[in-house]
């Protein structure tokens, strides 16, 4: 059997919508992130398989996912440290807890 | 590699070299020294934006390409990016007072550094012409904003307001990157110009729901309808100065960024795909916007509502695709950032006199502050478009250049754009008849604000004032813009 890029775009697209569903319906911060994660993780993989799979003669997809995993990094640094500033504040770090501001 | 092609980077090297000198005096110089670092950075801010304006006097920065094409610089990038300047120049000095109060003793220097690493930031964005350097101009202008409406310590809301900002700017940036990475599988290229060229017949669902990720992507950073909701809170939590530097920097540095893509990569599918989008967005983004603010009683909310919708009229100068609308654009976000810094000049002059920042407590303010309410009066007009001052033009500008789009669908957008014009004008008149108006008693007694908080306010105020008045900015923005690059993306 060949693997072809759909192989690999495919869960690509799953892993992009169950971030989507996970940003959207967990309550902890921290899963939030876990899913913000996977939904840049799955933008990663969708660049290196274009690349490889289309575009082999460059290598441009490559880089930005080297600069996508670095930025990805340094977004999970702040939220981490601005959580636990939150929970520093208010002792649990619910997201319906954050409800100090509204309407 | 040619090194010599980092000398292209002017405005950019001068911001990195002020940004530098803020951080070793920070470091090093003793403490007794620190008070005087806010008019430090205001000093060598206002080099920098001097040093920007005189390089485009002497005409050395004609259009200059770099790096293979992965940035550019012109005259109309040069224009906005000055701007941008003005606007940093007058939030650094109306928030002198904050930055050296009590709460900031521990952190007041990196307010200053995260400020200009931000704008550098938003510089890498509008001069992008390949979309890795995009991204990195993106995230370096979005993530040490986070860290900035976070910095207040003692306030729980300003943790919050953090929290909810962070996870919307990492989600909407892993959307756009989405919307990225299908267009580079379609196209083969991440730079503006080759996609251009490839999508010149290429028409598929895939590339509608690219953009439609990349627009929402972007509509995210400009608080755009759909995805505004953080607007609010965030505004609301961050301290003032930064609420004050989000909504008119980094609004306009997204407008103008927006705009470079929309027109120098998705420019050939602009009425196949994505000039329904935005009309559906500006159609949302200018009601929703109005209507909510109308309920808002806290004021940073009520201006948060505020300039969601005058985010929908800045896209007006987005969808029109001509050089005019690019020139109501840039004139737009220049009036804007003179009336809404006045009105958050007053409201944080009031915040760190009293700490209240109700709009009740606004009442009758005119008999305790009359000089403070007249400010906030004028940016009010202004906001709303009343004729003599500034912001009526701008908003003439940028319907007239919609309506030279031609087409009758603009024309049923820019009367919905007027229809809203006036539903503004009845909350943004209700803060002036709050001051002016009501009888009670004023809670808010009489106080001198700061020097520095008054000569904030003179400028805004003389800007609101003049710029309308004074016709060759408008004029010279227009020529400016006849003449871009850019022109060349605009279809006719």
């Amino acid at each position: 059997m060949e693997i072809t890029a759909v192989y690999y775009l495919i869960p690509a697209l799953i892993m992009f919508c169950c971030g989507v569903y996970g940003f959207i319906t967990r309550k902890n911060m921290i899963a939030m992130l876990i899913s913000l994660e996977l939904m840049l993780n799955a933008v990663d993989i969708n660049f290196v398989v274009f690349n490889r799979f289309l575009y082999p003669e460059q290598m441009e997809g490559m880089f930005f996912t080297l600069f996508a995993i670095a930025i990805a990094a340094a977004e999970t640094a702040l939220a981490i440290a601005i959580i636990i500033n939150i929970f520093r504040a208010a002792k649990n770090i619910d997201v319906r807890s954050l409800n100090e501001m509204k309407f | 590699m040619d090194y010599s092609q980092f000398l292209a980077m002017k405005q950019e090297i001068a911001l990195l070299v002020v940004f530098l000198l803020v951080f070793l005096y920070d470091t090093f110089m003793p403490k007794s020294t620190q008070k005087a670092l806010p008019a430090f950075s205001i000093i060598l801010m206002l080099l920098a934006t001097a040093a920007g304006f005189c390089s485009h006097c002497l005409g050395s920065d004609t259009t200059v390409v770099a790096f293979a094409g992965m940035y550019e610089t012109s005259a109309v990038i040069a224009a906005i990016k000055g701007i941008l300047n003005i606007g940093v120049v007058i939030v650094l000095l109306q928030s002198i007072k904050w930055a050296n109060g009590e709460s900031m003793l521990m952190r007041r220097g990196e307010f200053y550094e995260l400020l200009l690493v931000t704008l550098f930031g938003m510089y890498l964005m509008i001069s992008a012409r390949h979309f890795l350097v995009f991204i990195i101009g993106l995230e370096s202008a979005s993530l040490p904003l986070a860290a900035m409406v976070a910095l207040d310590k003692n306030r729980y809301e300003s943790h919050e307001a953090a929290v909810k900002y962070i996870l919307t700017a990492v989600f909407s940036s892993a959307v756009f990157m989405m919307g990225l990475s299908f267009v580079y599988g379609l196209t083969g290229s991440l730079y503006f110009e080759n996609i251009y060229f490839a999508l010149t017949n290429q028409l598929n669902m895939l590339l509608v729901i690219a953009i439609a990720f990349v627009i929402s992507g972007i509509g995210f950073k400009l608080s755009l309808v759909p995805f505004h909701l953080w607007t609010a809170d965030v505004y609301q939590g961050a301290p003032t100065s930064v609420t004050s530097y989000l909504s008119v920097i980094s609004k306009g540095a997204a407008a103008f960024a927006f705009l470079v893509i929309l027109a120098q990569v998705f420019g050939p599918v602009y009425s196949k795909v994505w000039e329904w989008m935005l009309y559906a967005l500006i159609i949302l983004t200018i009601t929703v916007g109005n209507l909510f603010a109308i309920r808002q009683r806290n004021m940073k909310r009520f201006l948060a509502f505020s300039s969601v919708s005058q985010a929908g009229y800045i896209m007006l100068g987005v969808i029109a695709m001509n050089a005019m609308g690019m020139a109501a654009m840039m004139y737009y976000i220049l009036v804007y950032i003179f009336s809404n810094l006045a009105a958050f000049g007053v409201i944080g002059a009031i915040e760190n006199a009293t700490g209240k920042v109700s709009m009740d407590d606004y009442r009758g303010l005119y008999k305790t502050n009359p000089r403070l309410s007249v400010a906030m009066m004028l940016a009010m007009f202004s906001l709303a478009g009343i004729p003599p001052f500034a912001g009526f033009f701008s908003k003439f500008f940028i319907f007239t250049g919609a309506i030279n789009q031609g087409s009758v669908a603009i024309y049923v957008l820019v009367l919905i754009a007027l229809i809203n014009t006036i539903i503004s004008l009845y909350y943004y008149l209700l803060v002036v008849k709050a001051m002016f108006i009501s009888e009670e008693e004023c809670v808010i007694g009489w106080f001198r604000s700061s020097f520095s908080e008054r000569l904030g306010l003179w400028i805004t105020v003389g800007g609101i004032l003049l710029l309308g008045l004074v016709s060759c900015v408008y004029s010279s923005l227009l020529n400016l813009a006849e003449v871009s690059p850019m022109n060349m993306y605009f279809m006719s």
